[in-house]
C-alpha cells in the first residue's frame, strides 16, 4: 500500500519503520532539515522536507494516489488539515492524532464531517490501558482478542510461586482453567515453548486464556487479585488527567504529585475528587510522606524517562503491588526489567500499534485478514487474529496432524463464541476466529502463512 | 563493523559473477576455444564454491551502517577484479597477472585502458567476458544484488548503504520509496537501452559478436572494443548511433524514469541536464572548426568531433581517429571535459557535472560574500535549495580527489614517460575514461608501464568508479577501529 506519513516524531519515526517493515510503499513528510536527511538514511523509506499541509507539497507525496494519509505532527490543527486536504485531493483512508481533550468531545462531529477514518489519541489510549491493568492487577499486560473473549497475559514467575519447577503440560493439572503458554522470555531471548519446556523463577511467561478464567488463573497461582484502591500518580500530565477520571469513576482513590504549580492548580479544578500535591515527586522525603508504600498502585507519568525510572524502582523496592512506567525511549526497558521495572507502558508505541493495526485491517487479502494485532514481549513476539475463511488450508484438520511452520503457535480458537484452548485433537473449522503468536521477524499478512508447504 | 553481513553480500556477488561468466563459457565452447573455456570454467568453479560457502555466513547482529556500506563496495570491487582476472590469467592470453588485474579492473570501472598490444589474437570467450565486465560495471555490481538477489529482513535499511556508497553523485535519491524498486528501475532501463543500440548497431551491419561487445561498452561507458582500431573502422552509421549511445548513457537515470513516469517539466528543470548537452554543443562547435583543416568537410570533422567529444565527456573511451594527433586546441579542451565527466547517477565517469555546477556556484557565492561580507546566499539546484554539507562536501571530493591525482602523477613519472602521457594516463584512469595522449593514446596501449605504475592506475581506476570513499577506508586505520 501507498502510505505518506505527516510527521518524523517519535510516533511518525515508530509507524514508518513499522510499516516499512511490512514492505508497504512509505513517504514522510517533515519540516525540519535534520529530521529529513536523518531518517532517509535511516529507513527504507522517501522521506520529504515540507510543510504537510500544504497542497504542494502533498501533490508531489503523490498523496492523490495514496491508499492512506496518516498526520501525526505535535499540532492537532495541523494533523486536521492535513487530512482534510488530503482527503480532497483524492485519499480515501485519513487519520488523524488529536491530542487535546477539548477536541475529544467532539471527536465523533470531526470524523464524520471532516471524513477522517481514525483518529488516535495516545495519551487517552495510554490512559485506558492503564486503567484496564489496574483493574486485574497480578499481570504484568494485558492484550485482548476475539472481541475481548481472549486475552493474552504477562505474568512473572516469582520464586514463591507454583509454577517454578512445572513442566508446561502439567500447568493443567494444578490450575483449575484451560490455558496456553505460548511465548517465554528468559533473560534476553524469547521463545516459544513446545510441550518440554518447564518454568523457572524470573521467567515472563505469556498466558493465553479465555477472559472470564482470568481471575481463576489469578486464584490457582496464588496471586492476590484485588483491585487497586489506592493509586498514586507521579506528574501530572494529560495521561494522569484522563487515568484520574476513569479511576475516579471506578471508586478508586487518586492521589497526584505534580511539580508545577500552575498545573497542580489545573488539576485541582479539572478533578475535584482527587488529591493533588504540588511537590517534587522524586523527592524521597515527600514520597515517604504520602505513604508510597501504602499504595495499591503507583503509576510514574512524568515527562522524563529516567525520573519515571527511580520513582519505580524505588515503589517496587518498598514493595508496591503494582508499579506501571510510563517510557518513551524503549531501547532501555530490557536493561530495567531485571530490575522489577516491568511493566513499562510506552504511548507513542501503543498509539503506532493501533495505527499499524487499522493498516492490517485494510489489507483485506483473500479474505484471511488479520482483525487484531498485539506487540508482546517488547515488539519481539506478535500475536495476531485471523479468520479462517474459504481460502485458508488445512481447515478440517486436527492440529497434530498440521504442519506449522517454526517458531509460530496456534494459541487459542474461537467457535461461535466458545474460547477452546487448543490441544492436539483440536480441529480447525470455517468461521473460527485464530490467535497466531509468531516471532516478530516474520511477518504474516495472511492466515496461510503460518503452514509448513508440504512436498 | 558487521564483517558478517559483509561477507555474506560478498558471497552473494561472487556467486553472481559465477553465473555472468556462464555466457562466455558457452561461446568458447561452441568455438571450441579450449584454453579459454577450461580457464572460465575453472574461475566459474571457484567463484562458484567459494560465493556459496561466504554467503552461508549467518550474522549475529543485524546493525549495518554507513562504513559498512563503504567497507562492502570496495572489498566487493577488489574481490570481484581479483576472480574476474582469473580467466585471462589461468588461459594465458594474459601471462602477467598485475596485467590481468589491470585489464580486468578496467573492465569493471569501465575505464577501457588496455595493456593488451593485440585485443584482436584474445579468444572469443575472454573477448566477451571482457566486455560484459563494461556492462556489469556500468551501473553497479552491487546494485544488481539489491534488485535480483533475495531479502531478508534487516537489508532494506542495508541497501540503503550500498547504494550510496556504490552510486555515483553528490547526492544520491531514490526514484520509489523502496530501495529494491530503485534498484530493480534502474537496470530496467539499462537493459532495455543496451539491447536498443545493440539491435540499431545489428541494423547498420554490424556482426552480431562485434554489436554485442560494442553495447555493452557503450551502456557501461567504458570502451573496450574487440578490434585494435576501436571503432574507426564501422560504418559513420554505426559510429553515430554509437556516440549518440554513448550521449544518452551519460544522463542521470533518473531523467529516463522522469519520462517514463510523464514529468516533462522536471526533466526540462534538470541544470545538470542543461549544462551536460551545451558543454556538448560547445565543445563539439569548437573541435570541429579546430580540426576543420584535416577533413574533406565540415560534416565529415563534425561526425569526428562528435563522437570523440561524446565518447570522452562520457568518459568511454571509443575513439574514430587518433585524437593525439590532433591540434593542441582540441587535446587541452578533450582533456578537460575528461576530467569534468557525465552527469551524476549515470555510468559515467569524472567529476560529474553536478559536482562542477555546484562548485561555480559556491565560488559565486563566495565571491558575493566577500563582497558582502554580511549577506546571505543560499545555493540553488533544479529549483531546490542545496544544502551547506553537501556543498562544502563537494569542495572535500575536489581536494581529496587533486591529492591523489597529485600522489599518483608523481609515481607514474618514475617510469620517464613525457608529461602529456603522464597527465592523461593519470587523468584517464581517475576519470574512467581509457585512452589518453601521446604514448597512452587511442592507437596506444599502457603495456609498457612498470608493475608500480599500472598497480598505481589501477588503484586510480577503483577510485575514480566508486567515487574515492570507498577505497580510501579500506586503506585508513579509522575506519577499522571499533
Amino acid at each position: 500500500m501507498k502510505i505518506v506519513i505527516v510527521g518524523g516524531g517519535k510516533v511518525g519515526r515508530t509507524l514508518s519503520e513499522q510499516l516499512a517493515r511490512e514492505k508497504h510503499d512509505i513517504v514522510l513528510i517533515d519540516n525540519s532539515r535534520e529530521v529529513v536527511s536523518e531518517l532517509s538514511a535511516e529507513l527504507d523509506i522517501m522521506v520529504m522536507y515540507g510543510n504537510g499541509a500544504s497542497m504542494h507539497t502533498l501533490q508531489a507525496a503523490e498523496v492523490g494516489s495514496s491508499d492512506l494519509m496518516i498526520a501525526v505532527t505535535p499540532m492537532d490543527e495541523l494533523n486536521f488539515m492535513c487530512c482534510v486536504i488530503a482527503r480532497k485531493l483524492g485519499c480515501p483512508n485519513t487519520i488523524a492524532r488529536i491530542r487535546d481533550p477539548e477536541y475529544h468531545e467532539q471527536l465523533y462531529f470531526l470524523r464524520e464531517e471532516l471524513g477522517l477514518s481514525m483518529t488516535v489519541n495516545p495519551e487517552w489510549t495510554t490512559a485506558t490501558e492503564i486503567n484496564r491493568l489496574l483493574q486485574v492487577p497480578g499481570f504484568l499486560k494485558r492484550d485482548s482478542f476475539a472481541k475481548g473473549r481472549v486475552e493474552i497475559v504477562e505474568i512473572v514467575v516469582q520464586p514463591d510461586s507454583p509454577l517454578c519447577g512445572m513442566r508446561l503440560p502439567d500447568m493443567h493439572r494444578h490450575l483449575k482453567v484451560r490455558v496456553l503458554v505460548c511465548a517465554v522470555e528468559r533473560g534476553n531471548s524469547v521463545s516459544i515453548p513446545d510441550g518440554s519446556f518447564t518454568m523457572q523463577a524470573g521467567d515472563k511467561i505469556y498466558v493465553t486464556a479465555p477472559t472470564g478464567d482470568l481471575g481463576e488463573l489469578l486464584r490457582g497461582l496464588g496471586i492476590r487479585s484485588r483491585k487497586a484502591k489506592d493509586v498514586l500518580l507521579i506528574g501530572g500530565s494529560r495521561i494522569a488527567q484522563a487515568l484520574s477520571s476513569m479511576l475516579i469513576r471506578s471508586g478508586a482513590r487518586v492521589k497526584i504529585i505534580e511539580s508545577s504549580p500552575e498545573r497542580a492548580a489545573k488539576l485541582a479544578e479539572l478533578l475535584p475528587e482527587a488529591t493533588i500535591i504540588n511537590a517534587d515527586g522524586t523527592n524521597q522525603t515527600l514520597l515517604n510522606t504520602e505513604n508510597i508504600s501504602q499504595m495499591d498502585a503507583v503509576i510514574t507519568l512524568t515527562n522524563i524517562d529516567e525520573e519515571n525510572l527511580i520513582i519505580s524502582m524505588y515503589a517496587n523496592w518498598l514493595g508496591v503491588p503494582q508499579v506501571i512506567t510510563k517510557i518513551n525511549r524503549l531501547e532501555y526497558t530490557d536493561v530495567f526489567r531485571d530490575k522489577g521495572v516491568d511493566c513499562v507502558i510506552s504511548p507513542k508505541q501503543l498509539c503506532a500499534q493501533s495505527i499499524v493495526r487499522y493498516v492490517r485491517s485494510m489489507q483485506n487479502l483473500s479474505g484471511s485478514s488479520v482483525i487484531t494485532m498485539h506487540h508482546l514481549v517488547n515488539n519481539q513476539v506478535e500475536a495476531l487474529e485471523f479468520l479462517v475463511t474459504d481460502s485458508t488450508l488445512n481447515v478440517g484438520k486436527t492440529l497434530s496432524e498440521i504442519r506449522l511452520k517454526p517458531n509460530i503457535l496456534i494459541a487459542s480458537i474461537t467457535r461461535m463464541g466458545r474460547v477452546i484452548i487448543p490441544g492436539g485433537s483440536d480441529t480447525i473449522e470455517k468461521g473460527d476466529t485464530l490467535i497466531i503468536v509468531t516471532a516478530s521477524d516474520r511477518v504474516i499478512l495472511d492466515l496461510n502463512d503460518i503452514f509448513e508447504l508440504d512436498g | 563493523m558487521n564483517y558478517r553481513i559483509i561477507t555474506r553480500i560478498i558471497g552473494r556477488i561472487l556467486c553472481v559473477e559465477a553465473a555472468f561468466m556462464l555466457p562466455a563459457l558457452v561461446l568458447s565452447l561452441c568455438l571450441h576455444e579450449r584454453g579459454a573455456a577450461l580457464s572460465l570454467l575453472v574461475t566459474i568453479a571457484a567463484c562458484a564454491v567459494i560465493g556459496v560457502l561466504l554467503a552461508l555466513v549467518k550474522p549475529k547482529r543485524e546493525g549495518f551502517y554507513a562504513r559498512d556500506g563503504f567497507v562492502t563496495v570496495g572489498l566487493a570491487w577488489i574481490v570481484v577484479s581479483l576472480f574476474g582476472a582469473m580467466p585471462f590469467f589461468l588461459s594465458r592470453e594474459i601471462p602477467n597477472f598485475m596485467d590481468a588485474v589491470f585489464e580486468t579492473v578496467s573492465g569493471f570501472t569501465t575505464t577501457g585502458a588496455s595493456i593488451l598490444t593485440d585485443v584482436e589474437a584474445l579468444s572469443s570467450g575472454l573477448l566477451y567476458w571482457r566486455s560484459f565486465t563494461h556492462w556489469l560495471g556500468g551501473m553497479g555490481v552491487l546494485v544488481f544484488v539489491l534488485a535480483i538477489g533475495p531479502i531478508t529482513s534487516g537489508e532494506g535499511g542495508n541497501a540503503m548503504y550500498l547504494l550510496r556508497a556504490e552510486s555515483p553523485g553528490p547526492q544520491v535519491s531514490k526514484l520509489v520509496p523502496r530501495m529494491r524498486r530503485t534498484a530493480m528501475i534502474l537496470y530496467a532501463i539499462y537493459i532495455v537501452m543496451t539491447v536498443l543500440e545493440a539491435v540499431l548497431l545489428l541494423c547498420g551491419g554490424m556482426p552480431l559478436f562485434d554489436a554485442v561487445t560494442t553495447a555493452f561498452g557503450t551502456a557501461g561507458t567504458g570502451g573496450f572494443s574487440i578490434r585494435a582500431t576501436s571503432l574507426a573502422d564501422y560504418s559513420s552509421y554505426c559510429q553515430t548511433v554509437t556516440a549518440i549511445f554513448m550521449v544518452l548513457f551519460g544522463v542521470n537515470f533518473s531523467i529516463y524514469y522522469l519520462l517514463l513516469i510523464g514529468q516533462f517539466r522536471r526533466v526540462f528543470k534538470s541544470e545538470e541536464l542543461r549544462a551536460y548537452l551545451a558543454i556538448i554543443v560547445a565543445a563539439v562547435l569548437i573541435i570541429a572548426l579546430d580540426i576543420l583543416h584535416s577533413y574533406q568537410s565540415f560534416g565529415r570533422a563534425l561526425h569526428e568531433a562528435f563522437f570523440q567529444v561524446a565518447s570522452i565527456i562520457t568518459t568511454t573511451g571509443f575513439a574514430t581517429a587518433d585524437f593525439n594527433a590532433w591540434p593542441e586546441l582540441s587535446r587541452m579542451l578533450l582533456v578537460l571535459l575528461m576530467i569534468i565527466g557525465a552527469c551524476a547517477g549515470s555510468t559515467g565517469g569524472g567529476i560529474k557535472v553536478s559536482r562542477f555546477l555546484l562548485l561555480i556556484k559556491s565560488g559565486k557565492r563566495s565571491l558575493a560574500q566577500t563582497l558582502r561580507p554580511n549577506s546571505v546566499k543560499l545555493i540553488h539546484m533544479d529549483g531546490e535549495i542545496v544544502e551547506d554539507p553537501t556543498v562544502s562536501g563537494v569542495r572535500s571530493y575536489l581536494v581529496l580527489y587533486c591529492l591523489i591525482a597529485g600522489i599518483s602523477l608523481i609515481v607514474v613519472s618514475l617510469d620517464n614517460f613525457s608529461f602529456d602521457t603522464n597527465v592523461s594516463a593519470v587523468m584517464a584512469c581517475l576519470n574512467n575514461i581509457g585512452p589518453g595522449l601521446d604514448a597512452v593514446g587511442p592507437t596506444a596501449n599502457y603495456a609498457s608501464f612498470s608493475l608500480l605504475s599500472k598497480l598505481v592506475l589501477t588503484v586510480n581506476m577503483l577510485l575514480g568508479r566508486l567515487e574515492l570513499y570507498p577505497i580510501i577506508i579500506l586503506f585508513s586505520p579509522s575506519a577499522w577501529k571499533k
